[in-house]
């Protein structure tokens, strides 16, 4: 496979690559392992990231485009990872299906320009508010391909929803931000979008109102897919069957009958929940912002160990999911913290992103022997992960 | 003789069995460990019982620090371990070699945390799968993921083999419902990963052990994630007379938006073997579908509502949904008693290849002209809704080379699965029953990353050896872990 003069082993300066297929893409990540040259890897390039090592060069996926196939009667896609996410979200919509994770989109958050890629989301992980009920991108992740830090080509999962053929990589590229291997292509799993929405909302409760209200909501059969807090005023959003959301609604308002409860109709919840979703509330200020993964039953407390640093926070995934904005140290969020994960997702203004949280030892070493084995070189993402 | 090799046992490691189990009984409680070969003999297969092979000694632990120490004396001793849960696997994936010690995880019987604010239970790993359902039961909640040897099997293996069910096409499989672990290393060393909330890790290495059938570790805990009970459930039964068009009805149900809880599917062959086993009154027709639905009485009058409206469409020889909780277990009866109702009928081989849904037809349709060719008949009964096919070969263990002939057949249709652009397994696992089938389905970059991983937790290839890679693909790597 032809790859330019300048693209790896012998330039002087970084440059950018841009492979137009997986073959491609093979070989000249092959000659940058041969001569331990860092690749820093980039989708639509819409997320925040750690400083690349220097003199990386810059490599993205975005020629490698295109919807390889789709079956709405098998709620399956295939599609490389160059694609734009939206392209994806119109193809099923006019089906009547969607990728129930419901990832957000960091744009609004991050200020940032670029076009969302499906590799982008897988590589990361993103999943939104209705991980709760639907599970994680990584939970729709049927099948990957992709080049490793070798070059070598390799596939696994496939298209089908069962699968348990051999070791599950697919779950360890989706959220290996592109350190174990660059995503090629990717199968998911859609799913029916709900025929109806609406949301409950509760204002004037405090943070223990609100998980209380979560754990209780959650505890009933009604399939609650958003549970969500700010600013005083907590959310739940029940979908479904038309006739199933309003018998929903009306047995979770008896059942949470002792708080004021407010209803949102269909179209303002579908507007309350993307912007939920993309954590709009906290964009625009120039606060760093911080996801910190916890207990829910814990999110009380860690608010207000947050709240002594400053900044604000708001709930998600039933209290699950802190998002918190704030310029406090690293070490003191990851304190406040207490036992849940803060994973840096905004620097404050000139600063760079502080690493991923540490993990414990024996973790941490079977992480890196496993990043040794995909990524001899250390070419992929160096630093991106803190490690 | 079945056509499944397994390497040549290390006679030196059998030689020294004597000071191996003296290591053992020296470091854990006298009753968790069995070396009598009487007793032993107990442990020699899995479910896939056309292979046996007692192993030199077998290890009961009742707690991860008791797992870690046996696991870190065959280390120490370069003996081979055999994780076991409750040996239920269909493809033989707790098979034991005659060198190696069997470390079973069925003493490990605590529950140890259960949390509903949160939507967790915490485990050991040696509890059955409907034991934990039965534990929540008092809360109102359930563990979703239901293999029909639910009764028998331990968490340990459903986390090790990535169980399904009939349930998963709602509620996803084991891995989709495993929130955290403690394991065991082949060094003896423990390891938490993950925990109650999901998220903000580094690599996902849960997602790498769940379905790694024993080649990584020994998982002693689990954190599973529960769910709130519903508040009723109600199948429906609709029969064809065209297997296709079967087919076209699953595919109609999941496109018009609708996700029942299970479709599943059953042939002729396999009607009339349950219905003169277990009397459901299932009527006489080319293919049944069981759909069931879930919901409050309104719900799920108008998801049967909807899904009749699909099926009147594709003129059903027979259309029943249940009216109460009787007549939900007659229709659930037969296929209940359908693998029992096979037995019956003699041996048989158990497949479980997964298909896209498009391609069930056509699979079937191929599978009939293979039966005609093998001259053995297979009976159909699976999971339609995700394309999880379950072939069953029947044969005569008694007449010679029917084996050995319906194991060829079993291998045509599962790379049948893989030519439509389907897989070898979707619940049962490898082992040694899909073991040399993995190049039909993966390259050999494919399959050596993959046993690069291995490499990475058990630099010693002693864990569950001789399962999920063909010998001839693993020769290199176990040549050189023999080096270490």
């Amino acid at each position: 496979m032809a790859m330019p003069e300048s693209a790896c082993a012998s330039a002087p300066t970084p440059a950018t690559l841009a492979p137009q297929t997986e073959a491609e893409l093979s070989a000249q990540v092959a000659q940058c392992h041969a001569s331990a040259r860092a690749l820093e890897i980039a989708g639509g390039g819409t997320r925040t990231r750690r400083a690349a090592v220097p003199a990386a060069t810059q490599l993205t996926t975005s020629a490698i485009s295109g919807v390889v196939a789709y079956e709405p009667g098998e709620l399956t896609l295939i599609a490389r990872a160059g694609t734009p996410l939206d392209q994806i979200e119109q193809l099923l919509a006019a089906q009547g299906q969607a990728l129930a994770f419901e990832p957000m989109d960091h744009r609004v958050l991050l200020g940032s320009n670029g076009t969302p890629t499906l590799g982008g989301m897988v590589a990361a992980n993103i999943s939104g508010p209705r991980r709760l009920q639907a599970g994680a991108c990584r939970d729709h992740l049927l099948g990957v391909r992709f080049v490793d830090g070798r070059g070598r080509v390799i596939k696994n999962g496939g298209r089908v929803m069962k699968n348990v053929t051999g070791m599950d990589l697919a779950k360890l590229m989706c959220g290996a931000n592109g350190t174990l291997g660059i995503l090629t292509e990717v199968a998911l799993k859609a799913l029916p979008m709900a025929e109806s929405q609406q949301t409950l909302a509760f204002a004037g409760v405090t943070p223990d109102a609100a998980v209380g209200i979560f754990s209780a909501a959650l505890a009933t059969p009604f399939e609650v897919s958003g549970a969500a807090f700010h600013d005083g005023t907590a959310w739940l959003r029940i979908e479904g069957l038309t006739r199933q959301v309003a018998y929903r609604r009306e047995r979770l308002s008896a059942l949470l009958r002792d708080h004021a409860i407010e209803i949102v109709d269909e179209t303002a919840s579908r507007q309350l929940w993307r912007d939920l979703r993309d954590v709009r509330h906290f964009a625009g200020s120039d606060a760093a912002v911080w996801r910190i993964h916890v207990k829910p039953t814990d999110a009380p407390a860690v608010l207000k160990a947050l709240d002594m640093l400053g900044g604000q926070a708001s709930l998600d995934w039933g209290g699950g999911l802190i998002w918190y904005a704030g310029n406090a140290a690293a070490a003191a969020v990851r304190q406040a913290a207490g036992a849940g994960v803060a994973v840096p997702v905004r620097p404050a203004p000139g600063t760079d992103l502080p690493p991923h949280p540490p993990q414990a030892p024996g973790v941490a070493a079977l992480t890196a022997a496993i990043r040794r084995t995909f990524d001899p070189a250390g070419i992929l993402n160096p630093g991106q992960m803190g490690s | 003789m079945s056509t499944i090799a397994m390497p040549a046992p290390d006679a030196t490691i059998i030689a020294r069995k004597p000071q191996i189990v003296a290591a053992l009984l020296a470091a854990l409680p006298a009753d968790t460990v069995i070396s009598d070969p009487e007793e032993t003999r107990a442990y020699e297969c899995d479910a896939l019982t056309a292979y046996r092979c007692p192993p030199l000694a077998v290890v009961l632990p009742r707690t991860t620090d008791e797992v870690a120490t046996a696991m870190r004396i065959c280390h120490d001793m370069k003996v081979p371990v055999i994780p076991r849960g409750a040996g239920t696997s269909l493809a033989g994936g707790a098979l034991p070699t005659a060198d190696s010690v069997v470390i079973g995880t069925m003493r490990l019987r605590e529950f140890l945390e259960i949390d509903t604010a949160n939507r967790f239970i915490r485990v050991q790993t040696g509890v059955t799968n409907l034991s934990v359902s039965a534990e929540l039961e008092p809360e109102g909640f359930f563990y979703a993921p239901d293999p029909s040897s639910q009764l028998a099997c331990t968490i340990a293996g459903n986390i090790g083999m990535n169980s399904g069910g009939a349930h998963c096409l709602k509620y996803g499989v084991t891995t989709n419902n495993l929130l955290g672990v403690r394991m065991v290393l082949a060094t003896g060393e423990i390891v938490e990963l993950g925990g109650p909330h999901p998220g903000g890790t580094d690599l996902d290495l849960l997602g790498l052990i769940c379905g790694s059938e024993g080649q990584l570790a020994i998982v002693t805990e689990a954190t599973l994630r529960i769910l709130p009970r519903p508040e009723g459930a109600r199948p429906m039964l609709i029969g064809f007379d065209d297997a296709e068009v079967a087919g076209e009805c699953v595919a109609r149900i999941i496109r018009s938006g609708l996700i029942p809880v299970a479709i599943e599917y059953m042939d002729d062959v396999c009607l009339r073997a349950v219905e003169s086993f277990a009397k459901a009154g299932y009527p006489d027709c080319t293919a049944v579908l069981i759909v069931e639905v879930e919901g409050s009485e309104a719900e799920i009058a108008d998801q049967i509502e909807r899904i009749h409206a699909i099926a009147s469409e594709l003129n059903p020889v027979e259309f029943r949904s249940s009216r109460n909780e009787a007549e939900s277990l007659a229709i659930w009866k037969g296929r209940k008693a359908a693998f029992g109702a096979m037995g019956r009928l003699g041996d048989y081989l158990c497949l479980d290849g997964t298909v896209p849904v498009s391609k069930l037809p056509y699979t079937l349709r191929r599978i009939g002209e293979m039966s005609k060719e093998y001259g053995l008949e297979v009976a159909n009964v699976f999971h339609a809704g995700d394309g999880n096919m379950h072939p069953l070969i029947l044969f005569d263990a008694n007449r010679p080379g029917d084996l050995e002939r319906a194991e060829a057949f079993g291998a045509e249709i599962l790379k049948l699965c893989v030519d439509v652009g389907g897989c070898l397994t979707g619940e049962h696992g490898v082992g040694i029953e899909k073991r040399d089938l993995m190049t039909s389905q993966y390259a050999p970059d494919d399959m050596a990353i993959q046993m690069e991983i291995k490499d990475v937790f058990d630099p010693g290839w002693l864990l569950n050896p001789a399962k999920v890679f063909p010998l001839a693909a693993s020769e290199p790597y176990r040549a050189r872990a023999a080096q270490r």
